[in-house]
């Protein structure tokens, strides 16, 4: 029975990492193709196996597209949309949650509503707005849209009601205001959830598509996952290239991915609200 | 007197602590939205004044061939992902529970790893592997059907490839899930049960499966309100063809804003979209509200 169930346990590892090699492959395969010469990909002697390690696709991307640019305007588009948005969810949720002002509830009502409201529903007159605003082409007409991000302040609420009162106490009797209870109290005590609601603001904003793409119109302003589709209509099928830039467009995210990973695991189940 | 002044500088601070949220939200979100429905009545352009036209925008939608493939479409797509989404995922997650330490983090990154990338990575990977001359998954294809496929340039294709892609990207996430789901098992369920005698089949129909319900009602409502919203991976791999096969209701909301400068009609596209999604929205609140009581 006993060794049974080895061998049992033994197949279904095997059987996961068989099924893991196939879910990774597709990346294997860009980064292999990324590496070759546009001739080598196309011909019928290449196999699957690595077989050339020349980085002159990498090197063409670097040089004949506006790569960095997009690596500028993701960044910094995503910093300041993450900072914005984490700041501001934390101080409207401690409103929300420690103080007493007509129209709480329905603020908080509003708030909900909105997290189940698809903003893409609204990019038509968001668009005219930014247009009507001169914005269109800028980063504040990308940034402006992505600033609501509801589930910020849902979760920063939970994690507010559960402090307990007696920590306020102690700050009140020395004249500390809201403020002070906010920076000095509520913010390093939860400084766990702040940095796993900033990862997945930050992770949605640096992959947002669908706005940015219509933002944006001039090559050098874009983000990046705008910005990579342009490569595939100034090269047509030269596919070592387009692997390299995609390789090049994923490799922050997925490298800090890789460094943080339990962070990001851990951020991606808080927000979801399945951990607590 | 010093309670009422102490009352009005709470609610000034109050409100200095709310106004950033609330006026972006005003700005960027309630005013587009009460936009949409003023322009859903009207016949303007994109950029510019209309007219009003009452709900001709809307009864032309009933009539509107595209709008009718669109919302079929729609179905389609959630008929092609929810569920086999949510299948793999739990799989998945059940194998990677079992591991531990160091191997079960690589399998977990491995899995994730496709869900941090943006769309247009995956969709250039994608349309590298599966491009109709050098593609390297063209052999399978040929191996299993008898010949090469152009995936993106064949009407009962293009759905499913597009279903596998998006399931393929957005996946890990649903995997996390279920192994949060998962780890909030109590351990003593599975020692009792164990003692018994119970079988893995019989672990997972008695203690797994029911104790995991919530988290697979959770997934299942997100993934769907989360594809009605398809959107990029289409407009990225085919556009909506061939023949319109894989037209979906916002790409139509984009074509019909940004390239016929059909403001109006747009917004009313959108605004059916809005109802859509909020109805469902509110299901899954329901829904997920009833399971936390439970």
């Amino acid at each position: 029975m006993t060794s049974l169930r080895k061998l049992e346990n033994g197949v279904l590892t095997v059987g996961t990492f068989a099924a893991a090699a196939l879910w990774i492959f597709p990346l294997y395969w860009a980064f292999i193709t990324s590496m070759r010469s546009e001739d080598r990909v196309v011909s019928k002697e290449a196999g699957v196996l690595p077989d050339e390690f020349n980085p002159a696709a990498y090197i063409d991307i670097l040089w004949n597209t506006n790569l960095v640019s997009w690596y500028i305007n993701s960044i910094g588009t995503a910093v300041i949309i993450t900072f914005t948005v984490v700041v501001s969810g934390m101080m409207c949720a401690y409103a929300i949650s420690q103080m007493r002002f007509p129209g709480r509830r329905i603020l908080y009502g509003v708030v909900l509503a909105s997290f189940m409201v698809p903003s893409q529903a609204l990019v038509v007159t968001q668009f005219i707005l930014m247009n009507d605003m001169g914005l269109i082409n800028t980063w504040a007409g990308i940034i402006l849209p992505q600033l609501i991000v509801p589930v910020v302040i849902i979760v920063y609420k939970q994690f507010f009601d559960a402090v307990p009162k007696e920590m306020r106490e102690a700050v009140v009797l020395d004249g500390g205001g809201d403020y002070t209870l906010l920076f000095k109290v509520y913010l390093p005590l939860n400084w766990g959830i702040t940095t796993a609601l900033g990862i997945i603001t930050f992770i949605m904003a640096w992959n947002q598509f669908l706005w940015p793409f219509l933002a944006v119109t001039t090559e050098n302003k874009m983000t990046i996952p705008v910005g990579i589709t342009q490569v595939n209509d100034a090269f047509g099928v030269f596919y070592a290239r387009l692997m390299s830039v995609a390789l090049l467009g994923a490799m922050p995210v997925a490298i800090a991915y890789l460094i943080f990973q339990k962070k990001v695991t851990e951020a991606v189940m808080i927000s979801s609200g399945v951990k607590g | 007197m010093a309670m009422l002044t102490n009352r009005r500088k709470e609610m000034a601070v109050a409100a200095s602590l709310v106004a950033p949220f609330v006026l972006t939200f005003a700005l960027v979100f309630l005013y587009p939205a009460i936009r949409l429905v003023e322009l859903s009545f009207t016949n303007s352009p994109l950029i510019g004044a209309g007219e009003w036209v009452g709900f001709d925008n809307f009864t032309r939608l009933l009539s509107d061939k595209l709008f009718l493939t669109s919302l079929k479409n729609n179905g389609y797509f959630v008929l092609l992902t929810v569920i086999p989404t949510t299948a793999i995922a739990l799989c998945i997650a059940l194998m990677i529970n079992r591991l531990r330490g160091s191997l079960q983090a690589l399998a977990l990154a491995i899995f994730f790893l496709p869900y941090i990338l943006p769309v247009s990575v995956v969709t250039q990977i994608w349309t590298w592997m599966l491009d109709f001359q050098f593609g390297v998954l063209q052999p399978v294809i040929a191996f299993f059907f008898g010949k090469s496929v152009a995936v993106f340039k064949n009407p009962y294709w293009v759905m499913p490839t597009v279903a596998m892609v998006t399931i393929w990207w957005t996946n890990g996430f649903n995997v996390l899930l279920f192994i949060a789901g998962l780890r909030n098992i109590p351990k003593d369920y599975y020692e009792a049960a164990q003692l018994d005698g119970a079988t893995r089949l019989q672990l997972f129909r008695r203690v797994t499966w029911p104790l995991l319900w919530p988290v697979t009602a959770l997934v299942l409502t997100l993934q769907m309100i989360l594809q009605l919203k398809i959107f990029d991976q289409i407009y990225l791999l085919t556009k909506g063809g061939p023949f319109n096969s894989s037209y979906v209701m916002l790409l139509m909301v984009y074509r019909e804003a940004f390239q016929l400068n059909h403001g109006g009609y747009a917004s009313a596209i959108a605004l059916v979209l809005f109802i859509i999604i909020a109805a469902f929205s509110v299901l899954q609140y329901q829904l997920l509200r009833a399971g936390g009581r439970r």
